[in-house]
């Protein structure tokens, strides 16, 4: 996994509430076997119905942050919505929350959700859109810092810090603790009532 | 310490030794489902590592998402569909797992054929690289989406990590009136508590509408708790869900039945035990619900009017107003009379034998309007065979519907299947996102029963006006 450390950008504005998987990535996207190639799709539906839309701006080409509204992520379990946002460079969200499944993609691919409180947020997603919104966003201190000095926290779960800062991903940590796992199951097995491809009858 | 059913699958699961980790635990894995869009780059991490399975008997695969529904779905014209559903068949040759593949009679939406198999069980952990997981959550399990990651962590493991989620108890109470449906008290529940309502938390369904409920109406109410944002939804195990299993492939075996049960019966939530929020519905006063948006949260009464913007919370107007600019619909306008040029049977929603018969009585004997399109695609093979022997394919073929070949099909816009663009489809699936049936198609999630009645009709309709 990408380490993620500090990030300093324009920020990207993308006022919609509910921002769900079909459209950061369609699904017809999706049959594609690579990790790869999925960053030119990014938004591709909102680039024809929403002529305001970041990408749709040469202003924020560069943006590696974007900041939306409540909800991010919404709907299918697709790792390619994670893919397809750092494909296209970005690194950072910020929005007042996040659908579960996404959260817990992005953070085993080194996207960062920055999850700030409504009013911070709605505030910083209108200075995004009404002027050029430069700031710095930092893991190790948990902070993101406008350009101009202001300052805001977020919380951030330790163990997902400790992984993200140091671009540890969880095959290794599992992989770690197999003796522990194989321990588990076996104390689980009177409670398992099949082995799949031999069926009971 | 009074447990709920959810703490009690979670306990038995979890280690935690790691004071490292915080709030994060190993949860261990019971059983994953693996199908053609999910899993290629997750096997293709373990090739790249070296790494071998876990546990091939803890896999199952098979193709649904990408696959044609057409009679002669063998050849697929789609260059990348077809390299992907290539990409299945030949990890699983390689890694050994077994795949449920074309025509071998249990080809079928994963969410399907688990339960078809008697492979979802109760208090097991199931996962799998879909949203709609939580259908298995029926059977008493803990079942969730995961993303492609975790799916090689768990092909890798047996295991993933998770942190500590939250608890609510749905509680569906009263009896339905005849036409409405556990789809139509799942909409309520999604319109009511909204599409992030049970972000964090998974959900216990409870209740007497729930328990006077057949397993595959069970199937619908947990497969749709994603779309108010909890992970999973289970409903705790009795006699009906035993006598669905029992005789079933993967059931337990005639010498570990009463083991099997006795082990099962245990899983109920202790009275008393405590949830982080709980919610009621009576069912009683509820109507056949359809959507009218661009969301499922944006579900309404088949009698009712559509929203005036202005009325709604302010948090809710602006995607209500790019709602109603997408799918041409006027504040205040009743939705019933609706004009439709497709219709939609079928999905891991609705694609259940019990979906068919439902659709197949009211259309028994009537003809589809000529301008709409009508699919009836049964969720899986055995689905399909049992509805040729019980004469509902030729209910639906002499109503002029299309009855097709078994997978996901129109639910999400990525086989041949699509809505096309500017059309109106009324659909027995879950989602009615922007262009999820195609680009620029517009989605009214709605009952079998509704869409049945909608599709003869021409228009969105409520049963009763047959």
């Amino acid at each position: 996994m990408r380490a993620f450390t500090s990030i300093t950008s324009m920020a990207a504005p993308l006022p919609l509430k509910d921002v769900d998987t079909d459209m950061i990535i369609p699904a017809q996207h999706l049959t594609s076997i690579s990790r790869e190639g999925f960053g030119a799709h990014l938004f591709e539906r909102l680039r024809t119905t929403m002529p305001s839309l970041f990408i749709n701006q040469a202003r924020y080409s560069d943006a590696q942050i974007v900041i939306a509204d409540a909800n991010f992520g919404c709907g299918s379990s697709r790792e390619h919505a994670v893919w397809a946002l750092l494909g296209a460079g970005i690194r950072v969200v910020i929005a007042p929350s996040f659908a579960d499944i996404f959260a817990s993609n992005s953070s085993k691919n080194g996207l960062l959700l920055v999850t700030l409180e409504p009013n911070v947020s709605a505030d910083l997603l209108r200075e995004a859109t009404e002027s050029n919104l430069s700031m710095t966003v930092d893991l190790d201190s948990q902070s993101v810092m406008t350009s101009d000095g202001r300052s805001w926290s977020f919380a951030y779960d330790p163990f997902r810090k400790h992984c993200l800062l140091r671009g540890l991903d969880d095959m290794d940590y599992l992989r770690a603790h197999l003796a522990m796992i194989s321990a588990k199951k076996a104390e689980l097995e009177p409670y398992s009532f099949f082995r799949v491809g031999t069926p009971n009858r | 310490m009074k447990r709920n059913i959810i703490e009690k699958i979670l306990d038995a699961h979890v280690i935690r030794k790691d004071e490292a980790a915080g709030d994060v635990g190993i949860l261990t894995i019971d059983f994953m489902l693996l199908h053609e869009v999910t899993s290629s780059q997750a096997f293709s991490l373990l090739k790249e590592r070296g790494i071998p399975l876990f546990d091939r008997t803890r896999l199952a695969a098979t193709l649904d998402h990408s696959i044609p529904t057409a009679k002669n779905r063998l050849t697929i014209v789609d260059d990348a569909a077809r390299l992907q559903v290539a990409a299945l068949r030949k990890n699983c040759k390689e890694f050994g797992v077994t795949l449920f593949d074309f025509d071998s009679g249990y080809q079928g939406i994963v969410h399907v054929i688990g339960p078809e198999l008697g492979l979802t069980q109760p208090g097991m952990t199931i996962v799998c690289g879909d949203s709609h997981t939580s259908t298995h959550g029926a059977f008493g399990a803990l079942a969730f989406g995961i993303g492609t990651s975790e799916v090689g962590h768990v092909m890798a493991t047996g295991a993933l990590l998770q942190a500590t989620p939250k608890t609510m108890k749905v509680a569906f109470e009263g009896t339905f009136q005849p036409g409405v449906t556990p789809k139509d008290a799942i909409l309520k529940l999604i319109a009511q508590i909204g599409i992030s309502g049970a972000n964090g938390h998974i959900i216990e369904y409870c209740g007497s509408a729930v328990r006077s409920m057949s397993m595959e109406e069970r199937m619908t109410i947990c497969n749709m708790s994603i779309e108010c944002g909890a992970r999973a939804g289970l409903i705790a195990p009795d006699e009906v869900t035993f006598a669905f299993l029992k005789g079933r492939p993967y059931a337990p075996s005639d010498s570990r039945w009463d083991e099997a049960l006795s082990f099962w019966r245990g899983l109920v939530s202790d009275e008393g035990a405590s949830y982080d929020q709980e919610i009621t519905i009576d069912v009683t006063e509820l109507t056949p619900m359809v959507t009218w948006g661009i969301n499922p949260e944006q579900a309404m009464s088949v009698h009712g009017t559509v929203p005036v913007v202005d009325s709604l919370p302010a948090t809710h107007r602006t995607v209500a107003r790019q709602a109603l600019s997408y799918t041409g619909l006027a504040e205040g306008a009743e939705i019933r009379g609706l004009k439709v040029e497709w219709a939609f049977i079928g999905s891991c929603t609705n694609g259940r034998i019990e979906d068919l018969r439902a659709a197949a009585e009211v259309l028994r004997g009537r003809r589809v309007h000529p301008d709409v399109t009508l699919y009836v695609v049964p969720g899986s093979e055995q689905v399909m065979t049992q509805a040729e022997r019980e004469g509902l394919r030729a209910i639906f073929e002499e109503a002029g519907a299309q009855f097709r070949m078994p997978g996901c099909s129109m639910c999400l816009g990525m086989n041949d299947d699509k809505v096309p663009a500017g059309k109106r489809c009324i659909s027995t699936s879950n989602r009615n996102f922007i262009g999820r049936q195609g680009a620029g198609s517009i989605t009214h999630l709605a009952s079998p029963i509704t869409v049945a009645a909608s599709a003869v009709a021409g228009c969105i309709v409520p049963w009763e006006d047959f």
